[in-house]
């Protein structure tokens, strides 16, 4: 049941996104390809911590796993049991759709700080678990997946990943997906509890919802997200490593959001974007680069607190989603 | 008359204070009932037991035939009570609008309301007068406008039982004349179960009133009844300056 119709704006302005990336992977450098590409995926992930953080309000310190478990499920079960790529990518989301609802269950018996360290530990056991089982994950090196797995066929259609334009397509395919499932998401009667539970939990639950269930729907969802930008980022660039589940992965996805602006369908992109290309700059100038990109931050925080685009729905554009 | 909603003996205790101590209560259909008394005497831990916000110590709740007693605070609003917050406790960052499509959207899932989503949300916002203020942020109405909307939510919710906590807090005069038609209205749909200190409003709007004094029911009766009684007098009318 859909609150109302998707106003003609928000669709074009959304569709003009996916638009402008389609065309600029016709006329962009070989090296902005690449970086674009990759931006793409990790706004996956971004988008799919923004469900939880943003809408729902639950701050996880521990999203690394959800992105890992994409990663692992669908890097082991091509690399070991020889699974084609669909498969593995499907197999990638499930491992996140499974991961989700078990850490749900467990964690959202918590809340507020709590609810952060919960998530951070899980996070960390699953990130010990790549170097408990090193004889299969490579631990810190990881696994490649060979360039002969990544050229296949669907059907009699001709996929090969090791291409720059066909990973960049893909990952622009992915993108498209996820930004107009969660535009549809928030927007839609679902959307509007998970604001309410961020909101006021305990009025929601006077209105006559489950917030538990709300909640956990909501991990779910973001987990399943999260793992499937993890998973076609293994397949698509061919390897998966235990950085990918350490800390700091569950760091940036909450700082690619803060800056692009919590709870805006595209601000997990703009904010994934900006930083990618603030440390990639810096890091060419000085090897203090991650010293500038916290002054940045702490700039931005205290003078645009709600991100790029939430400042600019704030002050110009109300309409924004 | 079955009644609509009946506690036994239900008591809660924090820490040896008992708030609410082990009150008989009925409440028929389609009726107005006011609960009254001082500050303290447990009106509002008492409906806060009943709609689940609170668990009980002890004793039971039985509503429609169904014992409650253990049920979850959401599950009860889908059974059909609902409950407006002495404080006002509306969605502040979200439209008028949205405020109301909250409960609107449950009860449609619920089947208990068969238009669609936008005519049940503008339905209960034109019968609290909101419906030129719908894409106005809750936050930015004004005070009275706020408590209309908690009772909009209230009503979006098609609620057998309708719990108001001291709705008229804060009004002025001409905006609770404008309210008690308001409740009048609601009643011809659904039992109302009123916490209120404003006298004028309780003697205009109830058939019943139940007077609580330090978690007992005091005493219970007709408004000219309970005007009369002196218990009550002692208690709360002639000492207690309220309203």
């Amino acid at each position: 049941m859909r609150s109302s119709a998707l106003p003609p704006r928000i669709l074009v302005l959304h569709a003009g996104v996916v638009a402008l990336l389609f065309a600029l992977n016709f006329v962009l450098p070989e090296y902005h390809h690449a970086v674009l590409a990759r931006v793409m995926l990790l706004s996956v992930f971004a988008m799919g911590y923004n469900i939880l953080f943003g809408y729902t309000g639950l701050l996880s310190l521990g999203h690394a796993m959800f992105f890992a478990a994409g990663l692992y499920g669908a890097g082991l079960s091509v690399y070991h049991l020889g699974w084609s790529i669909p498969a593995g990518l499907a197999a990638g989301i499930a491992c996140g759709a499974a991961l989700s609802t078990a850490i749900g269950l467990l964690a959202l018996r918590t809340t507020g700080v709590a609810f952060m360290i919960v998530t951070m530990m899980f996070a960390q056991v699953f990130y010990l678990l790549t170097f408990y089982f090193a004889e299969w994950t490579g631990g810190d090196d990881g696994i490649v997946l060979s360039q002969e797995i990544r050229r296949f066929f669907v059907g009699d259609f001709y996929l090969n990943l090791t291409d720059p334009t066909t990973r960049y397509l893909l990952a622009l395919a992915i993108f498209a997906i996820v930004l107009f499932a969660t535009l549809i998401a928030v927007r839609s009667s679902f959307g509007r509890v998970l604001v309410a539970i961020r909101e006021n939990e305990d009025r929601a639950r006077m209105l006559g919802y489950d917030t538990f269930a709300n909640k956990l729907a909501a991990v779910v969802l973001s987990g399943t997200i999260c793992a499937t930008a993890g998973a076609a980022y293994a397949l698509l660039f061919g390897y998966a490593g235990s950085t990918f589940a350490g800390v700091q992965y569950s760091i940036l996805p909450l700082l690619w959001v803060l800056l692009g602006g919590a709870a805006t369908t595209l601000g997990p992109f703009i904010g994934t974007l900006f930083m990618y290309y603030v440390i990639d700059i810096t890091s060419s100038y000085t090897s203090a680069y991650l010293l500038i990109v916290g002054i940045a931050l702490i700039l931005l925080v205290l003078f645009f607190p709600k991100g790029i685009l939430g400042t600019i729905r704030a002050r110009w554009a109300g309409w924004l989603p | 008359m079955t009644p609509l909603l009946t506690t036994r003996g239900l008591t809660k205790a924090y820490d040896g204070l008992r708030a609410v101590d082990g009150v008989d209560f009925s409440l028929a259909t389609g009726e107005i009932r006011a609960i009254i008394g001082p500050n303290g005497a447990g009106k509002t831990t008492f409906v806060s037991l009943v709609c689940g916000r609170v668990p009980p110590t002890s004793g039971t709740i039985v509503f429609d035939g169904e014992d409650i007693t253990h049920m979850p605070a959401h599950l009860r609003v889908r059974r059909g009570i609902a409950y407006t917050f002495q404080i006002t406790s509306v969605f502040p960052n979200l439209s008028a609008y949205d405020n109301v499509a909250l409960p609107a959207q449950r009860t449609l899932e619920d089947g208990r309301a068969k238009t669609h989503l936008h005519a049940a949300i503008m339905s209960a916002l034109e019968h609290t007068g909101l419906a030129d203020r719908a894409n106005i942020q809750a936050g930015a109405l004004s005070y009275g406008h706020q408590r209309l909307l908690e009772v909009a939510m209230g009503l979006a919710l098609k609620p057998r039982l309708l719990i108001l906590d001291e709705p008229t807090q804060g009004l002025s005069d001409s905006e609770i004349d404008g309210f008690m038609g308001l409740v009048r209205d609601i009643a011809s749909s659904a039992t109302v179960l009123l916490i209120e200190h404003n006298m004028d409003v309780v003697m205009e709007l109830a058939r019943r009133i139940t007077v609580m004094n330090a978690g007992k029911i005091l005493a219970e009766g007709m408004p000219e009844e309970i005007r009369a009684d002196e218990a009550v007098q002692r208690a709360y009318l002639g000492t207690e300056n309220h309203g």
